[in-house]
C-alpha cells in the first residue's frame, strides 16, 4: 500500500511542477462549454435543457484529452520497465496512475462545473446534482480512458485512437451521469440514477486495473 | 478443444482451408441463388410492409452475424491471451472487417426500412443506438490492430480490446436501452415460440443460414491472406 500511495504522490508532484498542463485541460473545459451556447444561440430554456449533457460530453473530453500522457512519459524514460519489474502488483500501479490523473482531472472539472452551469442558467439544487454526478462519475472516464491509453501506448496517432477506443466504452458512464441531472430537473428518480453511476464506476474499478495491467505488459515485452 | 487446437499451427489450417474452401463457396452461391429466390419472388409481401418485409432476409442475419462476429473476435482474443495460438491473431485480423461489414450493413438495410416505415432513415432508438456502438467497437479493434509498426503487439492490443468490450456490450445495451426505447420487440427468439408466419420465417431463417456459411468462407479466405502475408512480411525480413 506504502507503494501505492508513494507512485500517487509522485505523478502529483510531477504535475505539481507543470501545472499547466492541468490548467489546459480546465481551459478546454471551459471554453468547449462556451461555444455552445454561441453556437446554438442564447434563450434561456434551450441552454438549460441542453446543459447536463453538454458540461457531461466537455468533460469527456477534457479527460480524454489529458490522458494520451498518463503512461506515455513512463514508457519513454523507462519507469515502466522498472513498474514492470517491481515486487508488488502492476494493477495496483495502473490504479495508482489513474487515481492520480482522476484527482488533477476528474475532481476539478466536478468543481469547475458547478460554476459554468450558473451561465446555463441553472438551479441551485441542479449545479449541486451536477457536482455530484461528475464525482461519482469521473473515477470511471480516468479508468477506461486509463486502459485506452495503455492499449495504444507505442501506436502511431495514439491521440485519436485513445478517443476511438474509449468513447464507445464511456457511454453508459455518460448517460446516467446526465440522466441523472436531467432526472432531478424533471422530477425524476435522481437517487436511483446516482446509484447505478456509482455501480458503473465501481465495475470499472474492480475491472480496468486488471486489463490495464496486461495492457502495460504487452507494451513493456 | 482438443480439435481447435490441432487447427492452432497456421500450416495446418492452411491445408484444412485449402480443402474445405471450394466446397464451402460453392454452397455460398448456391444457397445465396435459392434464398434471394424465395425472399424476393416466393414469399409473400407483408400486410402491413408490403414489399419493404423483404429488406429484413438480409437485416435481421446482418444483426445476428455482427453481434456473433463479435463475440468470434472475443473467444479468438482469449485464445491468443491463454494459448498464444499464432493462428487466432490473424484470424482475428481477419474476421474483424468481416465483422464491421455485416453490422454495416445491417445498419445500412435499417436505414432503408426505415424511412418508408417509420418516416426516417435514421432515429435514437436503443437497438439502432447499440448497434451504431458495436460498429465504433468494431472500427476501435481494426484500427487498434493495425497501429503499430510490430503486428504481434498490434494483435494482443486488440485482444485485451475485444475481450474488454464483449464484457461492456450487455452494460452498453442495457443502458442505452433505459435511455430510450421504440424499436419492436424482438420477435423471432422469444418464449412461446416465434411470432413470424411460416412463409416469411422459412425464407429468413434460410438467409440466416446462406449468410452464416459467407462469413465463414470469407473469414476462412481472409485467413488464408493473413498467413501468406505474413509469410511475405517473414521472408522479406529475413531476405
Amino acid at each position: 500500500m506504502s507503494g501505492f500511495a508513494a507512485l500517487v504522490a509522485r505523478d502529483l508532484r510531477l504535475v505539481w511542477r507543470r501545472p499547466g498542463d492541468v490548467a489546459v485541460v480546465l481551459a478546454f473545459f471551459v471554453v468547449a462549454t462556451t461555444l455552445f451556447p454561441l453556437g446554438i444561440g442564447p434563450e434561456a430554456n434551450v441552454l438549460a435543457r441542453i446543459a447536463a449533457g453538454v458540461l457531461w460530453c466537455a468533460a469527456l473530453f477534457a479527460a480524454l484529452l489529458s490522458l494520451d500522457r498518463l503512461f506515455a512519459a513512463d514508457f519513454e524514460d523507462g519507469t515502466l520497465d522498472l513498474l514492470l519489474l517491481a515486487p508488488w502488483p502492476l494493477e495496483l500501479a495502473a490504479l495508482a496512475k489513474c487515481c492520480a490523473h482522476w484527482i488533477v482531472t476528474g475532481l476539478p472539472l466536478a468543481l469547475l462545473a458547478p460554476f459554468l452551469g450558473v451561465a446555463f442558467g441553472l438551479e441551485p439544487g441542479v449545479l449541486l446534482a451536477l457536482a455530484a454526478t461528475l464525482l461519482v462519475g469521473t473515477p470511471a472516464l480516468s479508468l477506461i480512458g486509463g486502459l485506452a491509453a495503455a492499449l495504444t501506448l507505442g501506436a502511431r496517432k495514439s491521440g485519436a485512437l485513445l478517443a476511438l477506443l474509449a468513447l464507445p466504452l464511456c457511454v453508459p458512464t455518460l448517460i446516467f451521469g446526465s440522466g441523472a441531472v436531467e432526472a432531478l430537473a424533471t422530477g425524476g428518480d435522481f437517487g436511483a440514477h446516482l446509484a447505478v453511476l456509482a455501480a458503473l464506476a465501481l465495475v470499472a474499478l474492480a475491472t480496468t486495473p486488471w486489463a490495464i495491467a496486461a495492457a502495460l505488459r504487452q507494451a513493456g515485452e | 478443444m482438443a480439435d481447435l487446437h490441432f487447427l492452432a499451427n497456421p500450416a495446418r489450417f492452411r491445408r484444412f482451408s485449402q480443402r474445405v474452401l471450394p466446397s464451402l463457396a460453392f454452397a455460398t452461391v448456391l444457397m445465396l441463388a435459392v434464398g434471394l429466390y424465395m425472399a424476393l419472388i416466393q414469399s409473400p409481401p407483408d400486410y402491413q410492409q408490403g414489399d419493404t418485409v423483404r429488406i429484413m432476409f438480409v437485416h435481421v442475419p446482418s444483426a445476428w452475424l455482427a453481434m456473433a462476429g463479435y463475440a468470434l473476435l472475443a473467444g479468438l482474443g482469449a485464445s491468443l491471451l491463454i494459448w498464444r495460438h499464432p493462428l487466432a491473431a490473424l484470424m482475428a485480423r481477419a474476421s474483424a472487417p468481416v465483422g464491421a461489414g455485416f453490422c454495416a450493413v445491417c445498419l445500412l438495410t435499417g436505414a432503408l426500412w426505415g424511412r418508408p416505415m417509420w418516416g426516417a432513415y435514421w432515429v435514437w432508438d436503443a437497438r439502432l443506438t447499440s448497434m451504431l456502438l458495436l460498429f465504433f467497437l468494431y472500427l476501435g479493434h481494426i484500427a487498434l490492430s493495425r497501429a503499430y509498426d510490430e503486428p504481434e503487439r498490434g494483435d494482443r492490443a486488440a485482444a485485451i480490446l475485444a475481450l474488454v468490450g464483449v464484457i461492456n456490450l450487455p452494460i452498453i445495451k442495457f443502458s442505452v436501452d433505459w435511455w430510450n426505447t421504440l424499436h419492436q420487440p424482438a420477435s423471432v427468439a422469444r418464449l412461446g415460440g416465434p411470432s413470424i408466419h411460416p412463409s416469411i420465417l422459412i425464407p429468413l431463417l434460410w438467409m440466416a443460414a446462406t449468410l452464416f456459411l459467407l462469413f465463414v468462407l470469407l473469414v476462412l479466405l481472409r485467413t488464408d491472406t493473413e498467413i501468406d502475408r505474413r509469410r511475405l512480411e517473414n521472408a522479406e525480413l529475413q531476405a
